[in-house]
């Protein structure tokens, strides 16, 4: 995902002369050429997270359109006070377009993790959400944002499903048997949804913010799984609220607050949190009564 | 209208108060200066993409500020009666989705520079060329790291940028060896924050790459 962002940033910055991208030295190198070439408009800040934010306000303020690019821990948790007041407060956008999500860097330690970036851009008004599940979905969630001055954050991760599935909707990836629950996938998480082999409806989407309510609305009518790749119920007040009216039992899985102190591999950190296929499995049929 | 004009009438109007808070004075001849003198930007030309542009990054005390604009006639007079009421736009810290002229809202320190570096090079990045990027700050501002973030790289990309620090001795450890010296690679020049002659030859150098004018007013609570 994070070649497909360089490439498509890339020729963003050739098509349209309102893109501006601003780094703070993760993925200079790999941008260099654009920076070559668009010396004013590819902005490489050093290590300086605040000031990265501050840029983008500023550059938003005189009508470009800022890219910023980080690890997701220094983009978003480190610099949120910049994000609330540089670009909400001043009715600024820009496009933040992190790496690493909740525990790719499951080698390098809790320092470059952020299970919680996403539940902290939901205590601020008006982002919209992307989490790809796959790299041939990135490109289009990209040029979308170019073409607007709204507040976008889009979350890259080096997990990918099998497939992709392009589009910002809430799609039904299997359907279930009549009255079967519904189990919404939240961008890498969809395989190991679909790798559980339970007779349930799988539904998928890329862009949790906003949640597409009203599709989902059509398909629950009893039981809902929410599985999303970061902080276990960051989604649960959003589904609630689209599902006021419908009575419904709700079960919402993700990445724990706990913080494990291993290392290891991503993979391994799916299996602690409990989002493997065995681990879904089992938190699956608990909750729905079955063995 | 002069300064002497706007000074009593506009302020009192606002505080209500003949002891004003040392915070809206400290700024109010700089903030004149520079709407008098040396902003290119009048009601006119609020959107305007190459006016000048004027960051408050120090949204404290803003009845001087809040005074001067509407002296300019950025803002109805009527506006200053009624500051933080409940329908009033102008707050304790300005906003700017609420007030014509505000190019940003402030009040948390530290996040008028950094916003300030990011105009200039967009500016830049549009050609336009001839339009300024002026911020101004608190001595005791400068305490917050961000803008440390912010001066270094400035001097690193050559940003055109000028920085105004208004010192009135507020921040609680100083800055031993002077306020000038932590903008490190900028031109700086120092000046009384009460002589408007000094401070528009100050404001008025136009010189590539960043530049710091340190204001001193009288300190704090003297």
């Amino acid at each position: 995902m994070r070649e497909t962002f360089i490439a498509t940033t890339t020729e963003l910055l050739a098509e349209d002369p309102r893109t501006a991208l601003v780094l703070a030295d993760i993925s200079a190198a790999a941008f260099e050429p654009a920076r070559r070439r668009h010396p004013d408009r590819v902005l490489n800040v050093g290590i300086r997270e605040q000031l990265m934010a501050g840029v983008g306000g500023g550059l938003a303020l005189t009508g470009l359109r800022p890219y910023l690019h980080s690890y997701a821990p220094f983009l978003v948790d480190r610099a949120y006070e910049q994000l609330k007041l540089d670009l909400g407060h001043q009715d600024a956008g820009a496009v933040l377009v992190s790496i690493g999500a909740s525990y790719d860097a499951s080698a390098e330690g809790y320092t470059h993790q952020s299970p919680g970036d996403v539940a902290l851009l939901d205590t601020l008004e008006g982002w919209t959400v992307h989490v790809p599940g796959h790299a041939d979905e990135v490109p289009e969630l990209l040029r979308a944002a170019a073409r607007h001055d709204e507040r976008v954050y889009v979350r890259l991760s080096e997990q990918q499903n099998r497939s992709a599935y392009p589009g910002t909707d809430l799609k039904v990836i299997k359907q279930g048997p009549r009255g079967a629950a519904v189990v919404l996938a939240v961008g890498p998480v969809l395989d190991a949804v679909l790798d559980t082999g339970l007779d349930v409806t799988v539904a998928y989407t890329n862009t949790p913010r906003p949640l597409d309510v009203n599709r989902l609305r059509e398909l629950v009518h009893d039981e809902i799984v929410v599985v999303e790749p970061y902080l276990a119920g960051t989604s649960s007040a959003a589904v609630t609220a689209a599902l006021s009216r419908v009575p419904h039992r709700a079960l919402h899985l993700g990445v724990s607050a706990a913080e494990y102190r291993s290392y290891g591999t991503p993979a391994d950190h799916a299996a602690w949190h409990g989002l493997d296929a065995a681990g879904l499995r089992r938190s699956l049929s608990e909750f729905l009564g079955r063995d | 209208m002069t300064v002497t004009a706007a000074r009593p009438d506009l302020l009192s109007r606002i505080t209500a108060d003949a002891k004003h808070s040392p915070s809206a004075w400290s700024t109010f001849d700089v903030l004149w200066v520079l709407y008098d003198r040396v902003l290119r930007v009048s009601p006119a030309t609020v959107e305007a993409p190459d006016r000048d542009r004027f960051l408050m990054s120090k949204g404290h005390g803003p009845a001087a500020y809040y005074a001067v604009l509407a002296a300019k006639g950025f803002i109805p007079q009527k506006w200053l009666d009624d500051v933080a009421g409940a329908a009033s736009r102008l707050g304790h810290h300005p906003d700017r989705v609420l007030i014509p002229g505000v190019e940003v809202g402030t009040g948390s320190l530290g996040h008028g520079l950094g916003l300030a570096v990011g105009t200039a090079l967009g500016l830049r990045a549009q050609g336009y060329l001839q339009a300024r990027t002026f911020v101004l700050l608190g001595d005791a501002e400068l305490d917050e790291g961000s803008n440390h973030e912010a001066i270094a790289y400035a001097a690193a990309a050559g940003v055109d940028v000028t920085a105004i620090v208004i010192d009135n001795q507020s921040s609680t450890h100083g800055w031993p060896g002077g306020i000038a010296t932590r903008f490190h690679g900028w031109r700086a020049a120092h000046v009384n924050g009460r002589d408007h002659e000094a401070l528009e030859a100050a404001l008025n150098r136009r010189d590539r790459g960043p530049y710091v004018v340190v204001a001193a007013v009288e300190k704090k609570g003297s």
